[in-house]
């Protein structure tokens, strides 16, 4: 099967749900804040253990160093147990350990995963684990195997502005609700987002190709929905895409249905 | 299909609430246990956010939404379809009385051929110390190439155990985090389909077997056994511990006559594994304290006899503990959690 960077899991109810799944480097970042939190922290209870070196120099060494290998063995696993897969890094970075067929994380599978990294590491910053996370269809270093995780991120999904591009215009296509149905029906989130990202860069295009691009867009919501000819007639193509994201991107509340009728070249 | 998305948001979200926060206390408390009517409840509302998750795939404006139905339908899915156990409270007590033991029995034949492979080791590293005494600087870590026995059990017996004055709490912490190491990378090397592992085991025995061949031919049998077996008995069987749990993963990678996927033979053993290595963690820090403060006493300050006599006391326990622990029957729900594990 292909390396893809989404993971599809389906329910025995036929529900599909997907995780995005993490990159390898996305995750040497987070183990770089990891390694600094480990590092923080157990410079701070050395400090604290100095002061036993008052009483006893031997007793103090012998603590620092229990303190240093339970910190930087028991923080990956204290930390993804108590936050469900999450540590400092990977809360920072938006990243979580879960269980490969999406059931409910276990103890042991995260004792394992954080142990291989003994392996991971090898020869050095985290070589075979990289190579691995590469390799695997599903982004899992040696840990990850063994334990049955996988590392996934959700990204924070922010909204274009789009007051900017079609607030308060009047759009031909609204007057046709069933119509305005079926097109969010047939087109999927990720041909909107093609359209949205086209028409923000809009500007960014040479004339020529800028005309094309829109023409093969609206041509393709065309063929979709077909819209009557009252509805399209006088407007150009970027126009036509606009008025369909108008309709994909917004819902209709109150205040919207009360558009104002602007001619929509001022656009 | 949705029209308004607003009236469907409006209707549907008191369900994705109920089941959100559902969910979070099953997750924040593993012993809740729902009763029947709020279970089926618990079902309806996942089978109902599915639902909606299904009919708002097609909905291209949404994706904060999708994102967080995404969400709730996955820990649902989890909480539904996990097979496995429910976590429980930590027993300490119970986990190394009876579960410790009892896993260590269950996968007895890894014990063994890690055993066997140790073995390979030390005879390889005997003979070679025997017939090829150049071989000592190969075959003996720490500097023992360097030593002659018989020097260093006259130097060790006139110091009357002071050389490690002043750190022995360091050298112990020292022994028991190095060693602790050396048994998870032990482990850690199955991944690499037990290579690694049959290895460090091998690597390990030759150690063992070219000192143990070195003092007995200077004649320093006793002082041999008076140093190593306090801590030996319990260190060296930990550490063909970990290498078992190590072969066990290896097993569980390679999957010789099972029938089952990777990712199945993996989840069902991930439990054994650690259950193993921490008990090989507690042995190693026993390990390390007897060997700071008692095996590097010898002769006068702790007759030989005593310490062999311990080593020998330790070794006994160890074997019935193993042997005969958790032998008593289980109670009817750890036996049908065994049998789902085994």
């Amino acid at each position: 099967m292909a390396k893809t960077n989404t993971l599809l899991i389906q329910t025995p109810e036929g529900i599909v749900f997907s995780q995005l799944l993490a990159g390898p480097m996305a995750r040497f970042a987070a183990w770089g804040i990891d390694l600094a939190c480990i590092l923080a922290a157990t410079m701070l209870l050395n400090m604290l253990i100095g002061f036993l070196g008052l009483v006893s120099l031997d007793l103090a060494r012998a603590i620092a160093t229990v303190v240093y290998f339970i910190v930087s063995i028991g923080y990956g696993m204290a930390a993804e147990w108590y936050w469900r897969g999450q540590t400092v890094g990977k809360r920072l970075l938006r990243l979580r350990v879960m269980d490969a067929q999406g059931l409910r994380l276990q103890f042991s599978q995260i004792v394992i995963r954080n142990l291989l990294r003994f392996v991971d590491m090898l020869p050095a910053f985290y070589l075979v684990g990289g190579i691995a996370c590469l390799v695997s269809r599903r982004a899992q270093r040696l840990g990850d195997l063994a334990a049955n995780t996988i590392v996934v991120r959700n990204p924070r999904i922010t909204k274009p502005d789009l007051d900017q591009l079609l607030a308060g215009k009047y759009n031909s296509l609204r007057d046709y609700p069933h119509l305005e149905a079926r097109l969010r029906q047939r087109i999927s989130p990720a041909e909107a987002s093609i359209a949205m990202q086209a028409l923000l860069r809009r500007d960014r295009l040479e004339p020529q190709a800028r005309v094309e691009l829109f023409e093969g867009i609206a041509a393709y919501f065309r063929s979709k929905v077909e819209f009557p000819p009252e509805a399209t007639d006088g407007i150009t193509d970027e126009q036509y895409v606009r008025n369909v994201l108008d309709v994909l991107y917004r819902t209709r509340t109150g205040p919207q249905r009360q558009r104002t009728r602007e001619p929509v070249a001022a656009l | 299909m949705i029209i308004d998305l607003q009236k469907f948001m409006s209707s549907e979200r008191p369900c994705w609430s109920e089941l959100e926060s559902m969910l979070n206390r099953m997750e924040s408390d593993p012993q809740h246990r729902l009763p029947l009517d709020r279970l089926r409840h618990f079902h309806y509302l996942y089978e109902r956010t599915s639902a909606d998750l299904a009919r708002i795939m097609t909905f291209s404006s949404e994706p904060e939404i999708r994102r967080y139905l995404e969400n709730l339908v996955a820990r649902a899915y989890g909480e539904i379809h996990e097979t496995r156990g429910k976590q429980h409270r930590l027993k300490p007590l119970s986990w190394f009385l009876q579960t410790l033991p009892r896993t260590f029995r269950r996968h007895a034949k890894a014990f063994w051929l890690s055993v066997a492979i140790t073995c390979v080791g030390i005879i390889f590293g005997g003979f070679a110390t025997a017939f090829d005494p150049e071989s000592r600087s190969v075959t003996m870590p720490f500097g023992h190439h360097l030593m002659d026995p018989s020097e260093r059990v006259a130097k060790e017996e006139q110091t009357m155990g002071e050389q490690l004055s002043g750190r022995k709490g360091s050298f112990s912490t020292f022994l028991m985090t190095h060693n602790t190491k050396v048994a998870v990378l032990t482990l850690a090397l199955g991944m690499t389909w037990g290579v690694g592992t049959v290895i460090v085991l091998f690597h390990n025995g030759i150690a063992l077997g070219a000192i143990t061949v070195d003092y007995v031919q200077a004649g320093q049998t006793r002082f041999l056994l008076g140093w190593l077996m306090p801590h030996g008995v319990i260190e060296i069987p930990a550490i063909l511990i970990a290498g078992q749990a190590g072969l066990i993963l290896a097993g569980a990678l390679i999957g010789w006559g099972q029938r089952r996927r990777m990712a199945e033979r993996l989840r069902a053993i991930s439990g054994d594994v650690v259950t193993l290595i921490f008990g090989v963690a507690l042995m190693l820090v026993w390990a390390g304290l007897v060997e700071a403060f008692l095996s590097q006493y010898h002769e006068p300050v702790i007759p030989y006899s005593i310490k062999i006599g311990f080593g020998f006391v330790e070794l006994f326990l160890l074997v019935i503990f193993l042997s005969r622990g958790g032998l008593q029957s289980p109670s009817p729900r750890n036996r049908e959690l065994e049998t789902r594990n085994a």
